[in-house]
């Protein structure tokens, strides 16, 4: 391991706080303001650190631990990312399965901390967010597993090293569907448009928000970090599958992978813009259409093998 | 040998001890758990030793019992299963001995310890014997003992309900196993397990044996459609009997399965698929009762069918794997559905405790009256929680190891499909299986701990609950720190289960599967990211600390979008936080809604209430033994109680029988 094998997870680290002012510009340039500055939430972030906190008197340790164990969670899935060309900090056989689980590991205790506050409200956003993520795991798990069928790695680094343009040819449609099914699941975990509304302003009708309402300062800092890397983690698995079928390699392909972040980031500001929000008894149709569309990626990848 | 069979003769023989005390005193509530726990601790050592593949003996006892042998032996796989239901059940000796002297009277406490014991022998006794005959009769004795130990509270009408529903469930399966016994018996013309392991049976025998096996032993295991007994006698039990029931006993199950496997020769493509259908249904509709019940134990009981469904998807990929010729897989398969019997075994007797020390503090296992108990019990809800995580299979907790094996399972089946051509479809059914019984559980598990030990106490009861006493925190800790330390402990876990594996098939697949074993260090990716991950989670912590160190920190009311004076009946109830995932699921859990409206411009008075019923006993259990009833009601024209219809009946039998004989 060299210092090389940071630069994927460094900047990650760096950058993923990036991603939510790009989407927030997108969207304001849509609404024809100028809107907040594209690093408010470093501001934010930094903000936040140096305040003090309230807690309500519900709450007890289980509420102060999880941000931080949260941010640890993320962080050490974030690890096992490439980003293009920069390798994964770490990786090996099976890591797929080992991050998803860190990433549940964040939902089981931001869930129980907002179980912990006592709030109606955020036990609403905690069985709603339950109750997508159940849905959204399997489709996960399949489409990943079709990219697995095709390269034959059980690892994020071999998976996206084993597609190469040649199987762009040969696999199109499926990584297409893919593609499809990965930024649905990536709406849904980050809790964005059309599942969730971040901006929204009526409890009732929150998940994620709702659930870290009762947090404040250093604490409010972590979830809210916490949250942009994970946007940056599951951001990632897509740009790293399509920047696959580009084909380039180097420092160059560390740099489009940035940019692809980005663009990313724009088209999520312009879904967030352009679509309104589903009534959440539509969501978990939307979610199992993902996995029925992940099953059928997985089946072409199976009949269009040479 | 000796110390197991020191071990055996402690718990059988000196569980008579207990009913030469005074049935209600103290001594009876000393002596039973020290007899529990001096077996159990003189047979771990020898049973570790087998496990991890240093000592297998057999010896055949002079003793004779009736058309059987007292044959006993012990390999890896009886080692494995003997050292987790030692382990657990000297904890919950422990356990139980503060739990039976604080709950209830202290009747019958000598009689409890008395089956209890016998229980714990008993299933030594399974997992040792090497003869069909001793194994029924120890099946039977474990089988009576754990239903005496349900009918604890038997002036409860629901727990004699219980407790008659799981005699006659077990003994369905037994006689089951009777059948598959008298078939393995006639064809190799002896009891032992050596003679039966001679036989090399033609395919069509082996599938009906496998059947008998698969019903008589899944109803042990609780597998669906055979579990219906499991969600009622495992809550009826008290605390420290539902974890050995629900942690060790229905693991008799899936060793008898495999243990007889390994006498039907080569495995079919077909039982695989049969047990990972089973496995399948019992992981979903599992861990969907899960989430509907309001009864703690009960829901806990339906999470045990859950995972007794995910070890069954594991054994079912492996003899589908043995079956392809896909060894590696196949052990990866084999060695996760035995990892999480392991694990299984260590959390949910720990949530069964936690759950044993809530009723025991709050006088109810009601969720939705429930509610903060953290704050009065703060080591039980800290197990709990441990406990919590690592049965929705989070790392860096054990309960990820079996499924972490699984996954690798499956995801090998995927991405090397031109090794393991045939395996894929099975993978990926075990894949979407695990991801979603996985998400339930986490919806599931969430629900239990928050809504009990977080948040405000719902009821006055609940809040005045108070923390239990040292001897049953203890074993909750106990049980805690394995969940922890075999989570982040690397090195020893696959010596632990790859003997076990080697075990698990004959002939000459048993040569391939001997030279294999888990990928090089397999845990020690996962162990070591999990051990960082928690100490970057205690730096950030201890970081949070030092920033708040010298700021205001104040506290207030939970924000409730303004509202000031919330209260706690307003929080959200284990019924409503689950309540959209059952309604999406209303095809396979249901549950009855009862309502009044509110009518009129004053209304004075509303209520709600919900009860989660079970769709298998009712639309398939139900109708089945109506059918049963129906017709021996229509045999019952026989019996009319006139006395001379019944002499002309003995009058045609003899005149049937003399033209018999004269023809």
């Amino acid at each position: 391991m060299t210092a090389f094998h940071a630069v994927a997870m460094l900047s990650g680290l760096v950058l993923a706080p990036l991603l939510p002012g790009v989407i927030n510009r997108t969207k304001a340039a849509f609404a024809g303001r100028s809107g907040q500055p594209v690093l408010q939430l470093y501001h934010d972030l930094i903000k936040l650190l140096r305040k003090g906190a309230v807690y309500s008197r519900t709450t007890t340790w289980v509420f102060r631990a999880a941000p931080a164990a949260g941010l640890a969670c993320v962080s050490g899935a974030l690890a096992f990312m490439p980003a293009a060309s920069a390798p994964a900090l770490a990786s090996f056989g099976g890591d797929i399965v080992l991050v998803v689980y860190f990433l549940g590991l964040m939902r089981f205790l931001t869930v129980l901390s907002a179980l912990d506050t006592g709030s109606s409200f955020e036990g609403m956003g905690a069985s709603r967010e339950v109750q997508f993520s159940a849905l959204a795991e399997p489709a996960l798990f399949v489409a990943v597993a079709t990219l697995a069928r095709v390269s034959g790695s059980e690892s994020f680094a071999g998976l996206f090293a084993g597609l190469t343009p040649a199987a762009w040819m040969a696999y199109g449609p499926a990584f297409m569907v893919v593609l499809t099914v990965l930024f649905l699941v990536f709406l849904v975990e980050n809790a964005r448009i059309p599942v969730d509304d971040p901006n929204t302003h009526l409890e009732l009708t929150m998940i994620h928000e709702v659930m870290i309402l009762d947090y404040s300062g250093p604490d409010l800092a972590f979830v809210l970090y916490a949250a942009s890397l994970k946007l940056w983690l599951l951001g990632a698995v897509i740009v790293n599958l399509a920047m696959s079928a580009a084909g380039v390699t180097g420092s160059l392909a560390f740099v489009g992978f940035l940019a692809a972040m980005m663009l990313l980031a724009i088209v999520v500001g312009v879904v967030e813009s352009t679509m309104a929000r589903l009534s959440l008894l539509k969501v978990p149709r939307m979610l199992v259409g993902a996995v029925a569309l992940a099953l059928l990626a997985f089946a072409l990848a199976g009949r269009l093998s040479p | 040998m000796n110390l197991i069979l020191a071990s055996l003769a402690v718990l059988l023989a000196g569980s008579t001890l207990c009913l030469l005390v005074p049935p209600g005193g103290k001594r009876a509530g000393i002596l039973g758990p020290a007899i529990a726990v001096l077996g159990s601790v003189l047979g771990i050592v020898p049973a570790l030793d087998a496990m991890v593949g240093a000592a297998t003996w057999q010896a055949s006892l002079p003793w004779v019992i009736p058309a059987g042998s007292l044959a006993v032996g012990m390999d890896a796989l009886s080692g494995f299963f003997a050292f987790v239901i030692l382990t657990v059940s000297a904890l919950a000796a422990v356990y139980g001995h503060a739990y039976l002297s604080r709950t209830g009277t202290a009747r019958r406490v000598s009689a409890s310890w008395f089956m209890f014991n016998v229980l714990v022998g008993s299933m030594l006794l399974v997992v040792v014997a090497r003869n069909a005959v001793l194994f029924l009769l120890a099946w039977e004795l474990m089988s009576l003992a754990s239903f005496f130990l349900v009918m604890f509270d038997g002036e409860k009408r629901e727990v004699r309900r219980a407790g008659w529903i799981y005699l006659a469930a077990t003994h369905f399966g037994t006689a089951f196993l009777l059948v598959l016994f008298g078939l393995l018996g006639i064809r190799s013309g002896t009891f032992d397990f050596s003679g039966f392991s001679a036989l090399r049976p033609e395919p069509v025998f082996a599938g009906a044996a496998f059947i008998l096996a698969v019903i008589g032993f899944g109803t042990k295991a609780g597998l669906v459609p055979l579990h219906v007994w499991l969600p009622e006698a495992h809550p009826a039990a008290p605390s420290h009997v539902s974890a050995v029931m629900s942690g060790v006993m229905i693991k008799t199950g899936i060793y008898g399965l495999l243990r007889f496997s390994t006498f039907l020769g080569a495995p079919m493509p077909w039982w695989g698929w049969t047990l990972m259908g089973a496995g399948v249904l019992s992981g979903l509709l599992g861990i969907l009762s899960a989430l509907a019940q309001r009864d703690m134990k009960r829901l806990l009981a339906f999470s045990s069918v859950e995972n007794m469904g995910i070890v069954a998807m594991g054994l079912g990929f492996g003899f589908l794997g043995i079956s392809r010729g896909s060894f590696a897989l196949a052990f990866l398969g084999f060695a996760g559905a035995l990892m999480h019997v392991f694990n299984h075994a260590v959390f949910k007797s720990l949530l069964f405790m936690g759950a044993g020390s809530v009723l025991h503090a709050a006088g109810t296992v009601q969720l939705d009256r429930l509610g903060g108990l953290s704050k009065s019990m703060p080591v039980t809800a800290c197990a709990f929680m441990v406990g919590a995580a690592a049965i929705c299979g989070l790392p860096p907790l054990n309960g990820f190891l079996g499924e972490f094996l699984l996954y690798r399972a499956s995801l090998g089946a995927i991405a090397g499909s031109g090794a393991f051509a045939g395996m894929e479809g099975a993978g990926l059914v075990l894949l979407v299986s695990l991801a979603m019984v996985g998400g339930l559980a986490v919806a599931c598990f969430t629900k239990v701990m928050g809504v009990v030990f977080l948040g405000e106490p719902r009821d006055g009861t609940a809040a005045q609950a108070h923390e239990c006493p040292m001897a049953m925190r203890l074993p909750m800790m106990v049980l805690a720190a394995i969940c922890l330390l075999a989570g982040i402990s690397a090195v020893l876990l696959p010596g632990f289960v790859e003997p076990a594996v080697r075990c698990v098939v004959s002939g000459p697949d048993a040569v391939a599967l001997a030279a294999l074993s888990l990928p090089e260090g397999v845990f020690s990716w996962t162990a070591g990211a999990g051990a960082t991950v928690l100490l970057a989670a205690a730096a950030l912590y201890l970081l949070r600390n030092a920033l708040l160190s010298r700021r205001r920190v104040d506290s207030a009311v939970t924000w409730d979008c303004g509202y000031a004076a919330p209260a706690s009946r307003m929080q959200y109830t284990s019924s409503s936080f689950s309540a959209p995932i059952v309604r999406q699921f209303h095809a396979v859990v249901r549950t009855d809604t009862t309502a009044t409206r509110l009518s009129g411009l004053f209304p004075s008075g509303a209520s709600f209430s919900s009860e989660a019923r079970d769709v298998w006993r009712e639309h398939f259990y139900a109708p089945l033994f109506k059918l049963f009833t129906a017709m021996s009601a229509r045999a019952r024209g026989l019996q009319h109680g006139r006395l001379n219809l019944y002499i002309l009946y003995i009058v045609l039998a003899l005149v049937a029988l003399l033209a018999w004989k004269l023809r």
